[in-house]
């Protein structure tokens, strides 16, 4: 009924029109059935005070918001049960944002029951132009292609296309200031080291106080920060220690497994990583004591630290980078150099072979 | 289609009345300045085909206006806050009233943030009604969106404002991200965080995405500054423009309509743009408006006060984005952690994937299904009568499925919550999510499928069987049925114009055809049949009057269930064959 099925070929029109299309024949638009407001004129008289006082509580409200912002102090609080607001805030709120309502309610109630609802019919046109509109375009189109000469000196518009593509160059370039590129040289100094170095304290990232070994108790986890971070200001200050943040916990080293290669890299049990998440770069802080497992509460990948920061679970795949650590003169745990691999979540020329996986030891 | 005119009765259809000649008093007080602005901007002229046009009425047409409304309470609510916020991330010590910050060194992004919040005079009510705003732009745009996916709105000729719409989605999520990563405070910094992560884990760009987003490393100084420009100068601009774009195109189509009587696709019936919609469409913008000043009144949101300066060696457990950007955070945590490590690169499939895979996905998926769903039907002409989403089964059980699996990300994007307030293991939250992002949908499809074709044969029931009537009659032999009365002439004018669109078989003769297009319309005709083979027909001008014919009988009683199922199958059967 709707296709040439014959050649199998979709035809412009595949529906038929007609008695096909509309089993039913259209009775037209439904006759208007009057309103309470139409027929009663107390309902009409009810619906216009209805929108009246709408709108004339409005001015209300409007002069209530003035009067709250001068009258009220800031340091007002409302305490209603379990509701604790600003006074002012919410006064403010409640007149202008009722002002608003009401005069919106006004505005529709008057559409609704006032204002003739007997609907009206608009008819369609095709959304394409006339064919005498498009004639019209194609004859003028090509008259004014030959006043411009384009159609006999064709060199004209092949190199105003070739100039038209190429002036976008220079905005391109122009952009290539955004940031400092990250060559090898400039990722060395930058996303591939930290500012640990031979010697540096950890210390606490709050109090940037040392800390000393037999300060820390098993199963303890402390925030940690280079000694050398308070020496920073501003955004240095923030680009490095969102590298260099790292947690000192101390662990039983009974129940735990420190590879061969990291026996150096601890102080009985106390083991020092990278605080910044392998996979996005969160600071990973929820601690479980007796599993050892660090979790990351962005997106809850989780870490074995009793067994060298090894992924456990989570969308994050390489282990936390350890940082070895030892003991300076005055009893300070310090770290014995910067981390072996960069720390935080990956990018593209990273090189992750050096990374701790599961195996080696 | 019908001629549409033909029937109309001339009482039910009113066409403009024209004014009477004498002027009321509006028209007298406003002649003067009316007449000047005319003379210079020809007014008459430039209002005469909008002051009357005709807009049909429905609740579902709202969703649009409200996505609409709420921009605009963006950008008056953004114009203030610009005033005292200080985009710099330059590092000062706070001394404003907020005493348990005071003394605090912090940027001057969260200082002028706190300063909007305590020291200026309804600097948190605008702060407040700003994000609430926010998030009803982008869920507004949401279920507009779905409305017009689902009554098939997109069709010929709205694909270019199909295509608008899903650029203005995925603007407006930027623009979002954009602004609530401006105040500097811990959670907008954990969230910028995270988009350091995701774009250095591009495939060989990243890196240099990364130092030319974040002026060099994360976080640098330069990335609010960077932000601000785009959240409120060319985020907005594009918005406004598309947004421009958009109700033109609107305007030019007419607005589709859903299927009744009087209605067709040659015509629109509604009510017009002056009076009624001047004062309900101003009226429902005063109502959004209003809402949302009620809302940053009495709602708090985003109190960053509470969450402290950026640091980036502190975070809050259960940090999330805002909720459109659930879904991308739930597919990044239910990712397993796929990365190769190969020579001396890192490709970072665990973030690239789940980040920007998922969304290019998401908004990829929705760009074509218009064109996928033409090249399927090869259907070529303009609709403008709205499909009830029964009416077809596959593209409605296709948006359910889509929803399931924006719902299964969703619920992933809290899995940390969802496992300690209903006390279930997380990693099974995780792993149960892995797979049912993948299987619910599926079921969904199903699902929605049978149910839509259960409402057609209600439809087709009601068609031919009439309304049930509430009034039970006993047989002779005991037997209780329940009387039908016909439905409208009206309703089922609108229960059967839709079309049935055919399932086809594979094409049997070939002659004139090339080897490619015998194979490309293969594929179509099994799409057609995967679409449309079991979809319900319409029943025909014969059946309903032999329907009507049945109903002459008083002692008639309905068929029975199995009578139904042998009448179904020959009918797919000779659907199938045409």
């Amino acid at each position: 009924m709707t296709e040439d099925t014959t050649h199998g070929r979709p035809s412009t029109e595949v529906a038929t029109v007609g008695e096909e299309r509309y089993p039913v024949p259209d009775p037209g638009l439904e006759p208007h059935l009057p309103r309470l407001t139409d027929v009663d004129e107390k309902a009409a008289d009810r619906a216009t005070r209805q929108v009246a006082t709408f709108f004339g509580l409005v001015p209300v409200l409007a002069i209530g918001f003035a009067v709250v912002y001068f009258a009220v102090p800031g340091d007002a609080y409302i305490d209603f049960g379990p509701l604790r607001a600003n006074t002012r805030n919410l006064l403010l709120g409640l007149t202008f944002g009722l002002a608003l309502l009401f005069l919106g309610v006004g505005a529709v109630q008057w559409a609704r029951k006032l204002m003739d609802d007997r609907e009206m019919i608009d008819y369609r046109h095709g959304a394409s132009s006339s064919d005498d509109d498009k004639t019209y375009m194609l004859t003028e189109l090509n008259k004014a292609a030959n006043e411009a000469q384009l159609t006999r000196r064709k060199i004209i518009g092949r190199t105003l296309i070739a100039a038209i593509a190429t002036i976008l160059l220079p905005m391109v370039v122009g952009l290539a200031d955004l940031g400092p590129w990250p060559t090898k040289k400039k990722r060395a100094e930058t996303i591939e080291r930290t500012i640990w170095a031979p010697g540096v304290r950890v210390v606490n990232d709050v109090t940037f106080e040392p800390i000393k070994p037999e300060n820390v108790e098993i199963g303890q986890l402390i925030n940690g920060e280079p000694a050398n971070l308070q020496d920073l200001e501003g955004s240095e200050y923030q680009i490095e220690k969102a590298k260099a943040a790292v947690i000192v916990v101390r662990m039983d080293p009974n129940t735990i497994t420190i590879p061969p290669s990291r026996e150096t890299w601890q102080i009985g049990g106390i083991l020092c990583y990278s605080k910044i998440c392998t996979h996005v770069g969160c600071p990973i802080s929820l601690w479980e004591q007796q599993t050892h497992h660090l979790l990351c509460p962005c997106h809850q990948s989780t870490f074995d630290l009793g067994d060298a920061g090894l992924v456990v679970f989570g969308p994050a795949k390489r282990a936390l980078p350890q940082l070895p650590i030892a003991v300076d003169a005055e009893g300070y745990i310090v770290a014995q150099r910067d981390f072996l691999v960069p720390p935080g979540p990956s990018f593209f020329e990273r090189d992750s072979r050096n990374d701790f996986k599961r195996g080696d030891n | 289609m019908a001629e549409p005119a033909a029937t109309i009765n001339d009482d039910s259809a009113v066409t403009a009345e024209t004014p009477k000649k004498e002027l009321g008093p509006v028209f007298k007080v406003a002649a003067g300045p009316t007449k000047w602005l005319d003379d210079r901007i020809g007014l008459a002229g430039l209002g005469r085909p909008f002051f009357r046009k005709v807009f049909p009425d429905h609740w579902s047409f709202l969703l649009g206006e409200i996505a609409l409304y709420s921009f605009i309470v963006l950008l008056l609510s953004g114009v203030f806050l610009t005033i005292w916020f200080k985009p710099s991330m330059s590092e000062v010590e706070y001394q404003g009233s907020y005493e348990l910050l005071r003394g605090i060194t912090m940027s001057d992004a969260y200082a002028s943030t706190l300063n909007l919040s305590f020291d200026i005079r309804g600097g948190l009510l605008l702060r407040q009604m700003h994000h609430w705003a926010a998030m009803l732009f982008v869920a507004a745009m949401l279920t507009h969106s779905l409305r017009i996916f689902f009554t098939g709105a997109f069709r010929k000729p709205r694909e270019i404002n199909w295509l608008i719409g899903v650029s203005l989605i995925g603007l407006g999520l930027v623009e979002g991200f954009a602004g609530y990563s401006l105040p500097d405070d811990l959670l907008s910094g954990t969230g910028l965080r995270f988009v350091d992560g995701l774009i250095r884990a591009v495939p060989l760009i990243g890196t240099w995405a990364e130092f030319f987003v974040f002026g060099g490393e994360f976080p640098g100084e330069l990335i609010i500054p960077r932000l601000y420009m785009v959240h409120i100068l060319l985020l907005p601009a594009l918005i406004l423009g598309l947004i421009a774009a958009h109700l033109a195109l609107v305007v030019y189509h007419k607005h589709t309509q859903y299927p009744g009587p009087g209605r067709t696709n040659g015509n629109v019936v509604g009510y017009p743009v002056f009076p009624v919609y001047a004062a309900k469409a101003g009226g429902f913008f005063l109502i959004v408006f209003g809402v949302l000043t009620l809302m940053g009144a009495t709602m708090q949101i985003n109190p960053v006060w509470v969450f402290g300066p950026y640091n980036p060696a502190e975070i809050t457990a259960g940090s999330q984005p805002d909720w459109y950007m659930g879904f991308v955070e739930g597919a990044i945590r239910i990712m397993p952690n796929w990365e190769w490590h190969i020579g001396s690169t890192t490709w970072s499939w665990n973030v690239f994937l789940p980040g920007i895979g998922v969304m290019t996905l998401f908004f990829g998926i929705m760009a074509i299904y218009p064109f996928v769903e033409a090249w399927v039907t090869g259907d070529k002409r303009e609709h403008h009568v709205l499909d009830r989403p029964r009416n077809n089964p596959t593209r409605t059980a296709f948006g359910v499925a889509a929803m399931t699996c924006y719902a299964m990300l969703w619920i992933g994007g809290g899995n940390d919550l969802v496992a300690t307030q209903f006390h279930v293991s997380l990693n099974a939250v995780t792993y149960f999510l892995r797979v049912a992002v993948f299987v619910m949908p599926v079921i969904a499809f199903l699902v929605t499928k049978r149910i839509c074709i259960g409402l057609q044969r209600s439809d087709r029931d009601r068609m031919l069987h009439g309304a049930e009537s509430g009034v039970l009659d006993r047989a002779p032999s005991g037997k209780y049925s329940e009387r039908h009365r016909p439905i409208s002439e009206g309703e089922a004018f609108a229960l059967t114009q839709h079309e049935d669109l055919p399932a086809l078989l594979p094409v049997a003769e070939v002659d004139g055809m090339s080897e490619k297009e015998i194979k490309s319309e293969q594929r179509r005709r099994r799409a057609t049949r995967f679409y449309f083979i079991d979809t319900l027909r319409r029943p025909t001008r014969a059946e309903i009057e032999e329907a009507a014919h049945h109903h002459l009988h008083p002692m008639h009683l309905e068929g029975n269930g199995e009578h139904h199922a042998i009448e179904e199958v020959e009918e797919e059967e000779h659907h199938l064959a045409r």
